[in-house]
């Protein structure tokens, strides 16, 4: 249960190696955090992510095996996650940038793109939602992008995968009103990870770590969306504004 | 849309307690007889069931996510008997409710705490006291019978003779749900008090009068300035007036207990602040007089003042507050000044802050008080260093063998609780012959590992 200074006791990442989820995990407070799950597809980089929850106090961390690709599974990973003991804070966080001359090469590389970024988080959050309204109360926090405010030729892509969960995840945080349960959309600009390692940064670039602080704060402060960093909403706001020829200008030049 | 998990039915209520913080959904159900709590309890799904009474429990302890909460309010019968000073009465009335019959016919509640707008049953389940602990113990001391409807939906009559009752008493809910009550009452020939106030200029002072005075009084309670370094404060302790101390021709048990005020819907955040409640806390003490004997005041005024203001909750704002309450033994007085100084230095303003010492304690495993200091303090919830600050005195009152009351709790931790309450495996042990597979819980429940 969330504690009246809005401390957590459990948290479930779905995409147990997201440096923004495991940085969220450590940024939340954690003087009750006593549960942690970290779903992934099984690898040393997951055995190593639940060390690093451990290494932080958490006493009872764990992996658990999920693919986001597999969504006849989802069910059944995550009913026996909940079963075990109520979720206070769910951090969907998987994704994949994908390659997007690839995908234009071949479109079934694009599909992957899609099924792991929308229809795999759009399965893996109607279960969660499931659960979270039957306990009441819980936050899901859906890591979505700026790249879904609009697409630009150089990753429309995956900026259309983003657009896809962005505007599922609004319609469910919709859904989940007087369930008790909560949904917070982060759009993140350009941060530093595994992800976008090799890529040239964009303006106003960020860590996970900033990510994982802007999160936690919109969260007590029970907002639905929140970007990072949280300037970027006006940016954003005004890109969204310019006719398609001068924004297809700026975005070339950006790249 | 058939069959959507996500829908809502329409029963769904968001709840808190009285603090107004981590808010979970449950289905609410008004029940009116025994036989409907029996059905529900038989019928109760996985998130399981609890009865609520009027929401003035601070944390989590009347709440339940996805759960069942029974609104017994439909359950207030009370039948007076006289000539024994006894009243059995139905666990959704309130003392309220209880008070406007009793008081007119020459009799008072055992117990009452600092607000009247609390039901038998939740009086029983958080095993509440007042301002006369140090003489007459916990409301449960004072039922001599009680009715529960236990984890298989069983009607169960329970006495002080059998373990099963002192689970029940404290028991926050969680071995079943209470339907009736019998219980002692206190008979009196007027309505008022009789109250000696004096001001304290610290707590040494305020400290060494209560233990010296205290036996001579029924009635002892002493505020305390939170916001002043020294912890000056204004001590008010009294019985009964008899009839002989009215006035000639005042009407003896006339009791009007009607709020005058209703708290503004929309709280400015800023408006309780260290200012404010500096100059509340300045504008309080000046107003007590230094010393006074035999003040005649209603039962509301001495009693129940804040429940003068109805939702005075909302004072704190949007992000609520929280109810800091501890007792240590009578060797561990100086946890109290630390207390207060720990909640000074991150400027926690708290406008209600008292003190007051403990009688023995019951036979109830989980009931909180024990004999020493109690002291306790409103602290709005968002006030940046709160969760390590308490948390720093939760190790203190630990370690100087103190705890918590579950009624005010809503951030301890569950060690701290299993520390704190050492008979709390005994509790689960009589839990588990009413409620062997947990229908009834609580978010305090699931929060705490009870």
């Amino acid at each position: 249960m969330m504690d009246a200074l809005g401390t957590p006791q459990s948290v479930l990442v779905l995409g147990g190696t997201s440096e923004i989820a495991l940085n969220t995990v450590a940024a939340l407070p954690r003087n009750r955090l006593a549960r942690v799950v970290l779903a992934g597809r099984p690898s040393p980089a997951l055995d190593e992510a639940v060390q690093k929850v451990r290494s932080i106090g958490v006493a009872d961390a764990s992996s658990v095996a999920f693919d986001a690709l597999t969504v006849d599974s989802h069910g059944a990973i995550i009913d026996a996650i909940f079963d075990a003991g109520d979720i206070d804070v769910v951090v969907l966080a998987f994704g994949v940038l994908g390659d997007q001359a690839q995908s234009e090469a071949d479109p079934s590389a694009a599909v992957m793109v899609a099924s792991t970024n929308y229809t795999g988080a759009m399965s893996a959050s109607l279960h969660v939602a499931r659960r979270l309204r039957m306990q009441g109360h819980g936050w899901l926090v859906v890591i979505s992008s700026v790249a879904g405010d609009r697409a630009r030729r150089s990753n429309f892509v995956y900026g259309s995968t983003k657009a896809g969960l962005d505007a599922f995840a609004q319609g469910l945080g919709d859904a989940m009103q007087g369930t008790g349960a909560h949904v917070l959309i982060v759009r993140p600009g350009f941060v530093r990870t595994r992800m976008t390692a090799g890529l040239p940064e964009a303006p106003m670039t960020i860590d996970p770590q900033d990510v994982a602080r802007i999160t936690v704060a919109a969260m007590r402060q029970g907002r639905s969306l929140v970007y990072a960093p949280a300037q970027l909403r006006y940016v954003m706001g005004l890109l969204k504004t310019l006719p398609r020829p001068v924004f297809r200008k700026l975005a070339e030049r950006q790249g | 849309m058939a069959n959507s998990p996500l829908m809502l039915t329409g029963r769904e209520r968001a709840m808190t307690g009285w603090g107004r913080t981590a808010a979970t959904v449950a289905n609410v159900d008004a029940v009116s007889s025994v036989e409907q709590v029996q059905k529900i309890v038989r019928e109760a799904g996985p998130r399981g069931v609890l009865a609520r009474g009027l929401g003035r429990s601070y944390g989590d302890a009347a709440q339940s996510g996805g759960g069942s909460l029974l609104d017994l309010s439909a359950m207030n019968d009370a039948r007076l008997d006289a000539a024994t000073g006894t009243v059995t009465a139905g666990a959704g009335a309130s003392l309220d409710a209880l008070l406007r019959t009793l008081v007119p016919a020459g009799f008072f509640v055992p117990v009452t705490p600092g607000t009247r707008m609390v039901t038998v049953g939740g009086a029983i389940a958080a095993d509440i006291h007042g301002k006369n602990h140090h003489v007459e113990g916990t409301f449960g001391s004072h039922v001599s019978s009680l009715t529960l409807v236990d984890g298989q939906g069983e009607v169960r009559t329970l006495t002080p003779d059998s373990p099963l009752f002192w689970a029940t008493v404290g028991g926050m809910g969680l071995t079943g749900v209470i339907t009736e009550a019998t219980f002692d009452l206190i008979p009196i020939t007027s309505s008022l008090m009789s109250v000696d106030t004096d001001r304290t200029t610290d707590l040494d002072d305020a400290m060494g009068r209560m233990i010296e005075g205290d036996d001579a009084y029924r009635y002892s309670v002493t505020w305390i300035d939170s916001i002043s370094p020294s912890g000056r404060g204004v001590m008010t302790r009294g019985d009964h007036a008899s009839v002989d101390q009215l006035t000639p021709g005042t009407p003896a048990l006339a009791y009007d207990p009607q709020p005058r005020l209703t708290a503004p819907k929309v709280i400015p955040g800023a408006l309780l602040n260290t200012l404010s409640v500096r100059a509340f806390n300045a504008a309080w003490f000046r107003k007590a007089p230094k010393h006074r004997v035999a003040e005649l005041q209603s039962i509301p005024a001495f009693f129940h003042p804040l429940d003068g203001v109805l939702e005075w909750n909302r004072i704190y704002g949007r992000g609520g507050f929280l109810q800091y309450q501890f007792v240590v033994p009578d060797t561990s007085a100086h946890v109290v000044p630390y207390a207060l100084k720990r909640l000074r230095d991150i400027g926690a303003p708290s406008f209600l802050t008292v003190l007051k010492r403990f009688g023995a304690a019951n036979p109830a495993p989980l009931s909180f008080p024990q004999p020493g200091w109690t002291l306790t303090a409103d602290v709005p919830a968002r006030i940046d260093g709160l969760a390590n600050v308490l948390d720093e005195l939760d190790t203190l009152v630990l370690s100087e063998g103190g705890r918590l009351y579950l009624a005010k709790d809503s951030r301890m931790s569950p060690a701290m609780m299993a520390s704190s309450y050492p008979r709390l495996t005994q509790w689960q042990e009589q839990r588990a012959q009413l409620d062997p597979h947990h229908v009834f819980t609580s978010d305090l429940a699931r929060r705490l590992s009870l």
